[in-house]
């Protein structure tokens, strides 16, 4: 036996950070199961949404030949996605200011357990609530051309993007403390990235200058990447392979910084 | 005699705020040691240094030990903290909180579950354990946040005014339980605005102010320095001087403390029976009496006792600098 278990060594090993996490993602999950408002506060923004574009924008939007409703989906499913990864800052605040990250600093487990088993978590919530609005889709008359593998290769991406972004959604929960201020900070930094891109409307119909920030925003490389392997619409290696460029890059930058921050939040 | 928890010159400021300015401390294993302070002077910024939550920006600390800087890990794995607040999950039960913690020391599922109904029933938690927090009292939630921090059987614990904002019940309970921990051998540091609690729990209290420790020892040496009881005198505001003049020399340690505008005297007394004695000499001297009261010394009558001045709350220590700039 070369087990190194006395008790002062100084890192965690690997098999005790992958268990730490995975208590810190049950922790979030059974919290999300039982706030049952929460739950409805993910569903219902998307669903108005969904119903607003579909049946009072959509016909005043010209897609080039592809049914606005087809058009919408992925744009609507990647919105849902980011917005969702807006929960993991707000929550980490709200756990900043009940003193519950104190009580898990305190505890001999790694900081980075507690942001990587927080994301998981919302990682999973996502994946039900793009499930629940593509269900929604269905019912409104979207038709999906591709084969099912390429639809989930499509939602796949999209949560991996969801993913990525809690990581920023986390870094300015750590870094703003306070849920209302997270909370307009996140606005500020989503809303111009969901809606200055192809996810609601083709971006050729924007002024150049609005234009050329969308058509480099990876909201409208993912969607259209997921467009393009849902409905068949356009290319989709290139706006997929800019899309994991964009992940590759956030996560190199914003998981250090998360955990530091967290380290001396 | 070994140091359960050690400080030495602690430092911690905050941009121009010092929230500890050279503190030293030194903490003997297996006892309870009270510290005193009021809001602001740098109680809650020493435990989390301890607990590794803060960095100091000079001195050295241990525990056990083991540097809060070089090995937090270490100190982490000795350590048992509860802070002011109950930082407990509303939404799982008491149960799931406290197995939750005891899964964080890592026991295994079985240990964490066995050690989570001790200790629920330890703490008087066993009926309310699989009700979800939220519904539960502040008392129970306190006791709550205590049994997570206590699931490891910590060597050392860190208790931030444990009873802070408590109804007398849930105070008693509390402190029933501070003293089981130090029947059992258990280092405690306990920080309070409380005298009486200081008193009642710890073998030695150390008075913070101003982010040094400006008094330490045994709580009779503490109270033999402040007075094991002060009369409180209430007169009119008019005849205040009249009613000090009478009462001069009558106290066991300094001279009376007057507060004019709100006519009221203090005298630090040994002998409960003086009370008599101030009512004898204020009626012959015709001073009309609003009130006499014997009462414990407060924090302020420590403060003004050992530093000579009032345990005032400067608000800036609490305030990070950039809030305070």
């Amino acid at each position: 036996m070369t087990s190194t278990h006395f008790p002062t060594r100084r890192r965690l090993t690997p098999a005790e950070m992958v268990s730490d996490t995975s208590v810190i993602a049950q922790r979030q999950l059974r919290k999300v199961l039982r706030r049952p408002m929460y739950v409805v506060y993910l569903f219902v923004q998307p669903v108005i949404l969904v119903l607003l574009f579909r049946y009072v924008f959509g016909g005043a939007i010209a897609t080039g030949g592809v049914s606005y409703v087809d058009y919408l989906m992925p744009g609507i499913i990647a919105m849902t996605a980011v917005f969702g990864a807006l929960t993991t800052g707000l929550g980490i605040t709200e756990d900043l200011a009940a003193g519950v990250i104190d009580r898990f600093r305190s505890l001999p487990i790694a900081h980075s357990a507690l942001l990587i088993g927080r994301t998981a978590a919302d990682l999973a919530t996502n994946a039900v609530s793009i499930v629940v609005i593509l269900a929604l889709g269905f019912v409104i008359g979207f038709r999906p051309s591709e084969p099912v593998w390429s639809v989930a290769l499509a939602l796949a991406l999209i949560l991996a993007f969801a993913y990525v972004f809690s990581w920023i959604s986390a870094f300015v929960g750590i870094s703003v403390r306070n849920p209302e201020t997270a909370q307009s900070i996140g606005f500020i930094w989503v809303f111009p990235l969901v809606f200055a891109s192809s996810a609601f409307v083709p971006t050729d119909t924007m002024p150049a200058g609005v234009r050329a920030f969308a058509d480099v925003n990876p909201v409208t490389l993912v969607v259209d990447a997921a467009r393009a392997l849902m409905i068949g619409h356009g290319d989709a290696l290139a706006p997929a392979l800019g899309t994991l460029a964009w992940l590759a890059a956030v996560l190199v930058v914003f998981v250090p910084l998360s955990v530091r921050a967290l380290r001396k939040a | 005699m070994t140091d359960a928890i050690e400080a030495q010159s602690l430092q911690k400021t905050y941009g121009d705020v010092v929230a500890l300015d050279g503190l030293d401390l030194r903490v003997e294993a297996g006892t309870v040691f009270g510290l005193l302070g009021p809001n602001g002077a740098g109680k809650t910024t020493l435990v989390r240094i301890l607990a590794t939550l803060l960095q100091p920006t000079g001195g050295r600390a241990a525990v056990l030990g083991h540097d809060v800087v070089a090995e937090p890990l270490a100190v982490r794995r000795s350590i048992g903290m509860a802070g002011q607040l109950a930082a407990v999950d509303g939404e799982l039960t008491g149960r799931e909180n406290v197995e939750m913690v005891a899964r964080l020391y890592r026991f295994p599922k079985v240990e964490a579950r066995r050690r989570a109904g001790d200790v629920l029933d330890r703490f008087g938690l066993a009926d309310v354990a699989d009700r979800r927090a939220a519904t539960y009292s502040g008392g129970m939630r306190r006791r709550l946040d205590l049994a997570a921090g206590l699931i490891g059987r910590p060597p050392v614990v860190l208790l931030d005014e444990p009873t802070s904002g408590l109804d007398p019940r849930s105070r008693q309970e509390l402190w029933v339980i501070v003293e089981e921990l130090r029947r059992e051998g258990t280092t405690v540091l306990l920080t309070t605005q409380y005298l009486d609690e200081a008193d009642r729990l710890a073998q030695r209290i150390g008075v913070v102010d101003h982010g040094r420790i400006a008094a330490q020892g045994t709580p009779a040496e503490l109270k033999a320095a402040i007075g094991e009881n002060v009369l409180r005198v209430r007169v009119d505001p008019a005849v205040v001087a009249d009613a000090a003049a009478a009462l001069a020399g009558l106290g066991s340690g300094d001279e009376p403390r007057v507060d004019a505008a709100g006519g009221e005297i203090r005298v630090a007394v040994a002998d409960p029976a003086v009370s008599a004695e101030a009512v004898r000499r204020l009626d012959a001297g015709h001073v009309p009496i609003a009130a006499v009261e014997l009462q414990q010394p407060s924090l302020d009558d420590v403060f003004l006792t050992l530093t000579g001045r009032p345990a005032e709350a400067p608000s800036t220590h609490d305030i990070p600098a950039e809030e305070a700039a």
